[in-house]
């Protein structure tokens, strides 16, 4: 295992450091790790003037530090398991197409940004534009796995296209915001506005969210794919409820403003 | 000074066909019988092609649609080229919609060295020039957007064409302009109504009497009385429609006995009536065009993948959101012209794309006389610029050009002539359609050829194919006014090009027309509009033959 410790908290600049994922860092010896480009602000540094950098590359990376600086962690990675202990700066795991990223502390924005495999669990709370489309693209994320323990920002699950975001805690508006697919679940709710111009995909509340109008109740039941969603979230440490003795779902189905082939599940207890 | 030694020269302007002779160029950047003096660089191109730098008759580069697009297309930016600092070189983005210093770069690296920015709101001329101010290295000019200028066509209205005359004169001098572009006449002036204008003989919406065929033929009498050296730059009506082969020869027939350049004439050449039924009638296009002396034109070629398409012609644009589905920008330019923006993407397995790109190649292969046919994507409507030594394959190789059109949809294959042209682009040819010939229809005497007194615009390419069996497709090295700006693939010098201008004569009394007119509806002071003549860097007045 490779363990990268952060010397000293990044301020201000933010420290640009795609090149801290697996698929770079395996093949290389520890001289080129340590000579690896990041970039503060405009100017190219080494991956040593920041880190101190321990043990065998590997697959498995170890990142120590607060970290709420750094960005671009896990870029596009493709494979292997990176270990955070403390904060992930923004772009966690952005096009990521594999592999996974756990963070002990919180993330910000746009982690998993146009993902399109692979699964980044963090412990506690995270931005906005989770799994989203950059500014201008069609598609935000077109698979994998996203799990936050704690709360989340805006436009979740922007654009989404397939794949699962899963929220521990309270989310702000706009969650997924223009999605084409794919499934959001929401343990806390969300603020305002979830789900407009959804053309497809399906959201999930496990609390009472305020709805748009362009959103018409349809009917209430359990819905049987939820049993192995379920079975999915229990292997990653979280849960939704899908036993019918439990409670029911009341299904809504939007956005009307568009094609409206979505759907908003709201769970009531029995 | 520079002396080009041993290099094979194609200058089809001065009759030169490959034979090998030396370009001189002076210390003021002019070519010249011969040089004396030690300071003199010589550039052994022994085995290479010396061609006259490329000239672009028809691109959009700088200004506010541009910049609009700019920002609605920042997904393109991110998968496009990065130029990065350094001690040389200004940071720069490339792609659909490059930056400015980017525009300069990818210019001159493919061997271009002049460029005519095609639609120029006089509200947004402010913008465009200082935009060109800082495209490096290759001399600009630009065109103005006048065929859907309400206070034009009042004065076309009532008849008044003498005055519409001087109007058009001073809208260019208060632009700083080289000439004058219409946008599909009328029809932008529809748009405002949420109409288009595609009959040539009814009168617009808005207007009771004048219709689209009288703004382009007056507009055209215009051009030729005010003596620009560019004739009227025309975006015809029905730009992209199916069966719009009809209105483009008839356009052609009305031009008669005026001077006339044909923008981006491939998407004016289809038949069919529908979608489903379009086809090629590049055949019947190109024979009118021959058969028009008066009529010059560039092809707006299209090639598969990405596109930005931008233009005046706001109803087009919306029709084509709506076809697409994606983003559409709109913009108003109060009284003058619109603007619209849609991304686009010419799918290879797709009828209508197919086609067109088949009619670009066409109209290049059919109009037999490269005199008066000129390269262009109408960039970025049918692709970057940066992919025109694409275009020149394509017409330098008929086997290669056939393997692609076997390619295309079988359905395709039928409504299309492409597979059956043999004619092979010589050397000539592709000096003529890049330079020589959109130099000539520009009115820029030193440019696209190497006789004394031309601009040292100098692109020099090796003799052999690259590594994949292609001609052209990079120079070896550019020289822009005597400088070598390109080198081995890379930048190495950032010179300032020129502007050229142009200063028509006429009645300055019509600003007492214009005034009143404009304090009541524009939303700026009259004292505002007018473009200063110390915007423009590096000026050229052109001279207008009256």
């Amino acid at each position: 295992m490779l363990t990268l410790t952060l010397k000293e908290p990044v301020e201000r600049v933010p420290l640009e450091a795609e090149a801290l994922g697996p698929d770079t860092v395996a093949a290389l010896d520890h001289s080129a790790i340590c000579a690896l480009p990041v970039y503060l602000g405009k100017k190219q540094c080494r991956i040593d003037d920041f880190f101190t950098v321990d043990g065998e590359a590997s697959d498995e990376l170890e990142l120590r530090g607060d970290l709420r600086k750094v960005r671009w962690i896990g870029r596009g990675m493709t494979r292997g398991h990176i270990n955070i202990v403390g904060n992930a700066g923004m772009h966690l795991g952005a096009y990521m197409q594999g592999g996974a990223i756990e963070v002990s502390g919180s993330a910000s924005d746009w982690v998993g940004g146009e993902m399109s495999g692979g699964l980044i669990r963090i412990a506690g709370n995270a931005g906005g534009q989770i799994g989203a489309a950059y500014r201008g693209s069609r598609r935000g994320m077109s698979d994998g796995t996203i799990v936050v323990g704690g709360s989340a920002g805006l436009e979740i699950g922007m654009r989404m296209k397939r794949g699962l975001i899963v929220i521990g805690g309270p989310v702000r508006d706009f969650a997924g915001l223009e999605m084409k697919g794919g499934t959001i679940i929401l343990r806390s709710g969300a603020e305002l506005r979830t789900g407009a111009w959804m053309s497809r995909g399906t959201i999930i509340s496990l609390a009472p969210i305020p709805l748009l109008p362009s959103f018409l109740p349809s009917s209430r039941y359990v819905p049987s794919f939820l049993r192995v969603v379920a079975q999915h979230l229990r292997r990653l440490g979280t849960s939704v409820p899908d036993d019918p003795a439990a409670g029911t779902y009341t299904r809504y189905l939007g956005d009307a403003a568009v094609i409206g082939k979505g759907e908003i599940l709201v769970w009531s207890a029995a | 000074m520079v002396r080009i030694t041993g290099g094979s020269v194609y200058d089809p302007a001065n009759g030169i066909n490959g034979a090998v002779k030396d370009i001189c160029i002076d210390d003021a950047g002019r070519v010249v019988a011969a040089l004396n003096g030690s300071e003199v660089r010589t550039i052994d191109a022994t085995g290479m092609l010396v061609f006259p730098g490329g000239v672009d008759v028809h691109t959009h580069v700088a200004g506010g649609a541009l910049n609009f697009a700019r920002g609605l297309v920042p997904e393109n930016q991110r998968i496009a080229r990065k130029f990065l600092h350094t001690p040389e070189l200004r940071a720069g983005i490339g792609g659909l919609t490059p930056t400015t210093f980017a525009t300069g770069y990818l210019y001159a690296g493919m061997g271009w060295t002049t460029v005519n920015e095609a639609a120029v709101p006089i509200l947004s001329a402010k913008h465009t020039h200082e935009e060109l101010h800082d495209i490096p290295i290759v001399d600009k000019s630009t065109l103005l957007l006048m065929a859907n200028n309400e206070l034009m066509l009042d004065l076309l209205e009532a008849g008044e064409f003498e005055r519409a005359k001087s109007l058009v004169g001073w809208m260019i001098q208060s632009a700083k302009t080289f000439g004058i572009k219409a946008v599909n006449p009328g029809g932008v002036a529809a748009w405002k109504w949420g109409k288009n204008a595609n009959q040539l003989h009814k009168p617009i919406e808005g207007y009771a009497k004048i219709t689209a065929g009288q703004i382009v033929t007056q507009l055209a009498r215009i051009v030729d009385e005010l003596g620009l050296p560019h004739p009227m730059h025309l975006h015809q009506n029905n730009l992209g429609v199916p069966g719009n082969v009809a209105s483009t020869i008839e356009t052609m027939n009305l031009l008669q006995g005026h001077r006339a350049h044909l923008a981006h004439l491939q998407f004016h050449a289809y038949g069919g009536h529908d979608w489903g039924s379009m086809k090629s009638e590049a055949p019947a296009v190109a024979a009118a065009f021959l058969a028009h002396k008066n009529l010059t034109c560039d092809v707006g070629a299209v090639l598969f993948g990405d596109a930005v398409t931008i233009t005046a012609d706001g109803p087009w644009q919306h029709l084509l959101y709506e076809l697409t589905g994606r983003k559409w920008g709109n913009l108003d330019v109060e009284n003058e012209t619109g603007c619209g923006i849609v991304p686009y993407v010419y799918s290879d397995h797709k009828l209508v794309n197919a086609v067109q790109w088949a009619v670009g190649l066409e109209l290049l292969l059919l109009i037999d006389d490269p005199w008066r046919v000129y390269l262009t994507t109408d960039h970025p409507n049918g692709g970057g610029f940066w992919r025109y030594p694409e275009i020149i394959r394509l017409l330098m190789d008929a086997e290669f050009r056939k393997a692609e059109v076997r390619k295309l949809p079988p359905e395709a294959q039928k409504r299309i002539t492409l597979a059956e042209l043999d004619r092979q682009y010589t050397l000539s040819d592709v000096a003529i359609v890049t330079s020589a010939g959109p130099a000539r229809a520009l009115g820029l005497a030193q440019k696209g050829h190497l006789g004394v007194g031309a601009d040292g615009d100098v692109t020099i390419y090796s003799g052999k194919p690259d590594a994949d069996g292609v001609m052209l497709s990079y120079p070896r090295y550019v020289l822009k006014a005597g400088t070598v700006v390109v080198e081995e693939g890379e930048i190495r010098a950032l010179t300032e090009g020129r502007e050229f201008i142009v200063q028509p004569a006429f009645d300055p009394g019509i600003e007492a027309f214009i005034r009143p007119n404009f304090e009541k509806v524009y939303t700026m002071s009259f004292e505002n509009y007018p473009t200063e003549m110390s915007r423009i860097r590096h000026p050229q007045i052109v001279p207008c033959s009256r």
